[in-house]
């Protein structure tokens, strides 16, 4: 249905998918850039940052207290995970990691799935962001607009730790050349495991500003993470703007293909990414050569 | 091997006939036990019958999704398949009075049944029914929370000649252009959905009304989608948009965006599972539901608990069952408190059809009086008037569809909830028969008996 009012609102709501999805890969590709490995649980740890948050919402009632548990909880279970299991397979092949993670994220769903049960938990936004908002061309729910605004704060932060502190240029460094940073005497092992916290972070704040969005299930992270690759593959593996670029690129598409025929939407959108393959194999913002 | 089988078969029948004669004294033995003795010599072996049959258990392979969109209501059917399987090795009252000639089990053989996660998908559905046939000589096959699976197992059933009796399955297409002679459904579908809910709805919110629907993009959606638009076309009902979205779908912000600058005045969501309950709750979320009146054509199990009755109050839905029908009907009261006292809560939908299809193949094969295939399909084919939950019912034998009654809900205000789990008050009971298209309307060929 293309009428102008339906474009502007399709234009809008695909900036605001875009804007999580950003989120989401952002945490995706800087673990796969430091680290090189790509992670197939990170959809889980969108999941578990939701649960985590949801658990913390029963207890105290308080949305704020949610978000900051969901977030902390997923920084300690990012780096357990690297310290515990992940470590050992950096020397590994790329297929025993796929199969270590993917193993990993069953067992996350399923744990999930046995405290909480299958059926769907409910997260309601915080009073301040309830209800609909009268945008002039649509209605929009508030608390969407909402998350643009807090994912533009956390993406913020994000840049400023990647691009403005010891930290992040030693990540970047990483990923432009891990052996280099290693000779140089820096001690790549502790900095990974900081690294894949803050990549399970990303995800575990993620899905618990998500939450009230979409209401959770165990499942919620599996369709994300398939968009989430998408993403990162648009936008170009390992970089950050890249990941940006690609959420919300994902998000357009979306959006604006399901206001021609939605049941094109998700095939648009891996259209696009076999597009990108084909014609920037590196991605959108990626850097020939890298891994 | 094949051979020793066959001798210790046979003497497991010599001996059990020697046996019987013995007990009956020399007196005629009732039919149904000499015909199944000597079934294995009338007929030659057809699926996994006389294998599957020959022991003091048969075997029943279950695939239902436990992950997935339809994770929730497969749980819930899984329990009721569950305790039928306990009511009919028990013997229990309620299976007698829809079974009569039940004693304990089924021609005194135990049910056992294996249980396989389906996640709704049709591959992951046939494969482990294909492991059931082949490991555990399945006799009888069940499973589908999506007629897509139903659709792909009927296929199966028929090439393997082993029966199959569909779970949950909305689609017209099931026992319509997809039907098979080896698959029966009990439930409701679509047009039958439709035919029920049509004047309900064309009564409450008038003629010439515009719809928007919501439709997940498989044969369940499609089928269901079209009875509706035909149905309403004759009030001068019109489609407003048609939001076609996969199973599954992670978010419906950009479908919901469609429907709220359609300029429709009812919601018709025909979406299931965990998407119904995503769907409906951005649906609210969007302030779609204070301009436009919702309707759910195919109930969902667990819809007004999961997105709470403040989402489902007023809102009418066609369904299958629903446990206040105990008031009305014995059986359905005997049910829902053995279910209750089980498993905890009040059984839906999901869970009753469940019960009721495995209590409708004891009846079958008890009036077969032989686990022989075609025998228990002709046996299902008689069309033997049956007590049911939800009173008298019949298998038409052209589709193998249950003549069966649709029942109409409305959702009830939180207020005037007796307890926590009066969702929906029961509107109207509308009898199956007429709602029914013509047997060869959606172009079913149930295709061959051996």
């Amino acid at each position: 249905m293309v009428t102008w009012p339906n474009f502007v609102s399709q234009l809008f709501n695909g900036l605001a998918l875009g804007a999580l999805l950003a989120l989401i890969s952002s945490g995706l590709t800087i673990i796969y850039g430091t680290l090189g490995v790509l992670n197939l649980a990170h959809g889980a740890m969108f999941m578990l940052g939701g649960y985590a948050g949801f658990a913390a919402y029963q207890a105290t009632g308080s949305f704020t207290v949610a978000v900051i548990a969901g977030t902390l909880a997923l920084l300690v279970v990012g780096m357990a995970m690297e310290r515990i299991v992940i470590r050992h397979f950096y020397k590994r092949p790329h297929e025993d990691q796929l199969l270590v993670t993917f193993g990993l994220a069953i067992v996350f769903v399923e744990l999930v799935r046995l405290v909480f049960s299958s059926q769907s938990q409910v997260v309601p936004p915080p009073r301040l962001f309830a209800g609909i908002t009268n945008l002039g061309f649509m209605f929009y729910p508030t608390y969407r607009l909402a998350v643009v605004g807090i994912v533009a704060v956390a993406l913020l932060a994000l840049f400023l730790v990647l691009y403005r502190t010891r930290l992040g240029l030693i990540v970047r460094a990483g990923i432009e050349d891990s052996v280099m940073v290693d000779s140089l005497g820096i001690n790549v092992d502790r900095v990974f495991m900081v690294v894949f916290g803050i990549g399970a972070m990303a995800a575990g704040f993620a899905g618990i500003v998500n939450a009230p969005v979409v209401s959770l299930t165990p499942e919620v992270g599996e369709a994300i993470l398939v968009q989430a690759f998408v993403v990162v593959v648009i936008g170009g593996v390992g970089s950050f703007p890249g990941a940006i670029l690609g959420g919300l690129i994902a998000g357009e598409i979306i959006s604006l293909t399901s206001m021609v025929n939605p049941g094109y939407a998700y095939v648009m959108l891996f259209a696009a990414m076999t597009l990108v393959l084909m014609l920037r194999p590196y991605g959108l913002l990626g850097v020939r050569g890298r891994e | 091997m094949q051979d020793r089988k066959k001798d210790s078969h046979n003497a497991a029948r010599r001996e059990f006939v020697r046996t019987g004669l013995g007990v009956a004294g020399g007196l005629a033995l009732p039919y149904a036990l000499v015909s199944q003795a000597f079934a294995a010599e009338q007929h030659p072996p057809i699926g996994t019958w006389p294998a599957g049959a020959s022991g003091d258990s048969v075997f029943i392979g279950i695939a239902v999704p436990r992950t997935g969109t339809y994770a929730v209501q497969g749980e819930d059917e899984l329990k009721g398949w569950q305790l039928a399987v306990e009511h009919i090795n028990e013997g229990n009252p309620l299976i007698r009075k829809i079974s009569p000639r039940t004693k304990k089990g089924v021609l005194g053989k135990q049910l056992k049944i294996g249980v396989a996660d389906s996640a709704a998908k049709p591959n992951d559905a046939v494969q482990a029914q294909q492991r059931f046939i082949t490991e555990n000589k399945a006799i009888l096959m069940t499973g589908s929370t999506s007629s897509a699976v139903a659709v792909a197992l009927n296929k199966l059933a028929q090439r393997e000649k082993v029966l199959y009796v569909t779970g949950i399955s909305g689609s017209n297409d099931t026992t319509g252009k997809d039907c098979v002679r080896y698959g029966f459904r009990q439930n409701f579908y679509g047009q039958t959905a439709a035919a029920a809910i049509g004047p309900v709805i064309v009564k409450a919110y008038g003629k010439n009304k515009k719809a928007a629907y919501l439709t997940p993009d498989y044969t369940y959606g499609h089928t269901v989608t079209k009875s509706c638009q035909d149905y309403l076309a004759g009030a001068g009902w019109t489609t407003a948009t048609n939001q076609v979205a996969p199973l599954g779908a992670p978010d419906y912000s950009s479908y919901l965006l469609n429907v709220a600058n359609s300029g429709a005045d009812v919601l018709i969501n025909v979406n299931w599972g965990h998407d119904a309950v995503l769907s409906t709750q951005q649906a609210k979320q969007f302030g779609i539901l204070d301009k436009m009146k919702l309707v759910i054509p195919y109930q969902i199990p667990f819809l007004a608990r999961e997105a709470g009755p403040d989402l489902t109050q007023g809102v009418y839905a066609a369904t299958d069952f629903w446990w206040t029908l105990e008031d009305k009907f014995p059986l359905a009261k005997m049910f829902v408190e053995a279910f209750d006292k089980k498993f905890g809560y009040k059984p839906e939908w999901g869970a009753n059809n469940a019960y009721m299809s495995f209590a409708l193949w004891a009846e079958a094969v008890e009036n077969a009086g032989s686990f022989y295939p075609p025998d228990v399909i002709k046996s299902y084919e008689a069309g033997r008037k049956i007590q049911s939950t939800v009173g008298e019912v019949y298998f038409r034998k052209e589709d193998h569809q249950l003549v069966r009654p649709v029942i109409i809900v409305q959702g009830k205000k939180p207020s005037e909830m007796k307890n926590k789990e009066d969702f929906w008050s029961v509107l109207e009971i509308v009898p199956g028969a007429p709602l029914m298209q013509k047997p060869d309307a959606f172009g079913c060929n149930l295709g061959d008996y051996t």
